[in-house]
């Protein structure tokens, strides 16, 4: 037997099962692309031949989601946008990922308003967050790469891996200092004292 | 001759201001003048077209002595001249009459204008909010309305990864 498995020489390779789906699955990241703003751009702008996303195994774009493992969402999402976004990324297949792209996606950006989501990732998982606004294609490239590694690292064939993330990832929704700004409207116009979340 | 003059002519003795902005003629007429004054414009001023209809808020602005301003923009397109009526409202008699019987471009304009200001318009074919969420509670373009909102961005179910 030994010498039957030294005369096989260099035509075999041994892995393991987890290591061989991560890396199938890191090198055919098909992105999905929920692109609301200008960040959409800068990831047309990666996908296309000076950038070419493709190099690294994610060249389709699907715009439907059942085919797609990789979420981009690049650009602000705002409150009606927010529950098709939950319902796209519950469409798809696992396993699957999400990368969000620039400012407005990941924090809400300077869009401080009543209207915009601020942060994607207090109402879905995300995986990796891209600064910038917009960011460069190379910043897309690299938190692909960096993606790519992660699922290397941590991928299971089953993909075990995601049942563990039971908890939300993001900020706490409603945060004490917004909760107090918005007790403090009503109280205001009573005319009573100022409530203080830190006293 | 000149849209003011002759809604002078044809609708005499009626109350209305006029002022005059770099050349722009406006006039603000009674809520209950509104239609009349409107259809006057449309029929015998040839105002064939209404560009815009918004509003503002006058909320604690220095002078002002009425909340809510509506504002109708007019157009002839012949001659190109125009026109800007607008109508005075207080709370709680948020109410004009739709202006969707004469023009039909007052359709969305006039949601969006209850969308963002609360103002309702009597006769609306279909008065529901144009660019807000159905379920959506305020009037956001009104100033006593905080910038950041009370809390309807974060009104969402929260989806973990396990459960996703």
């Amino acid at each position: 037997m030994a010498q039957q498995l030294k005369q096989l020489g260099d035509s075999v390779l041994w892995t393991k099962l987890d290591s061989a789906a991560s890396w199938a699955r890191k090198n055919s990241l098909w992105p999905m692309p929920f692109a609301t703003a200008c960040c959409g751009i800068e990831l047309m702008a990666a996908s296309s031949s000076r950038h070419d996303l493709s190099r690294f195994g994610s060249e389709v774009m699907r715009f439907s989601p059942r085919q797609c493992d990789l979420m981009i969402v690049a650009g602000r999402v705002v409150m009606k946008m927010l529950p098709v976004l939950q319902r796209i990324w519950q469409q798809m297949s696992e396993p699957k990922w999400c990368i969000s792209m620039g400012a407005c996606a990941c924090t809400g950006g300077v869009f401080d308003t009543y209207s915009v989501v601020q942060g994607i990732d207090r109402f879905i998982p995300v995986d990796m967050y891209i600064p910038g606004c917009p960011p460069r294609p190379e910043q897309l490239i690299r938190a692909l790469l960096d993606l790519q590694d992660k699922i290397q690292n941590t991928g299971t064939v089953h993909f075990t891996e995601f049942a563990k993330r039971e908890t939300p990832e993001g900020p706490v929704v409603f945060e004490a200092d917004e909760i107090a700004r918005i007790r403090n409207q009503d109280r205001m116009k009573l005319s009573l004292p100022i409530y203080n979340p830190r006293h | 001759m000149s849209c003011k003059d002759n809604l002078d002519k044809l609708l005499p003795g009626k109350s209305r201001t006029w002022t005059k902005f770099k050349d722009q003629d406006r006039v603000i007429v009674p809520a209950a003048d509104l239609t009349e004054t409107m259809r006057t414009l449309r029929d015998q001023c040839s105002m064939d077209m209404l560009v815009d209809v918004t509003g503002v808020d006058w909320l604690d602005y220095e002078g002002a002595k009425d909340r809510f301003e509506v504002v109708y923009c007019l157009l002839n397109v012949e001659s190109g001249e125009r026109l800007v009526v607008s109508v005075m409202l207080n709370e709680p008699d948020l109410e004009v009459d739709s202006m969707t019987s004469l023009y039909k471009s007052a359709d969305w304009l006039e949601r969006e204008v209850y969308d963002m200001f609360g103002i309702t318009f009597k006769g609306h074919p279909n008065p529901k909010r144009l660019l807000l969420p159905e379920l959506f509670a305020a009037f956001p373009l009104r100033k006593d309305y905080p910038v950041q909102g009370r809390g309807e961005r974060h009104n969402f179910p929260v989806i973990t990864r396990a459960e996703s």
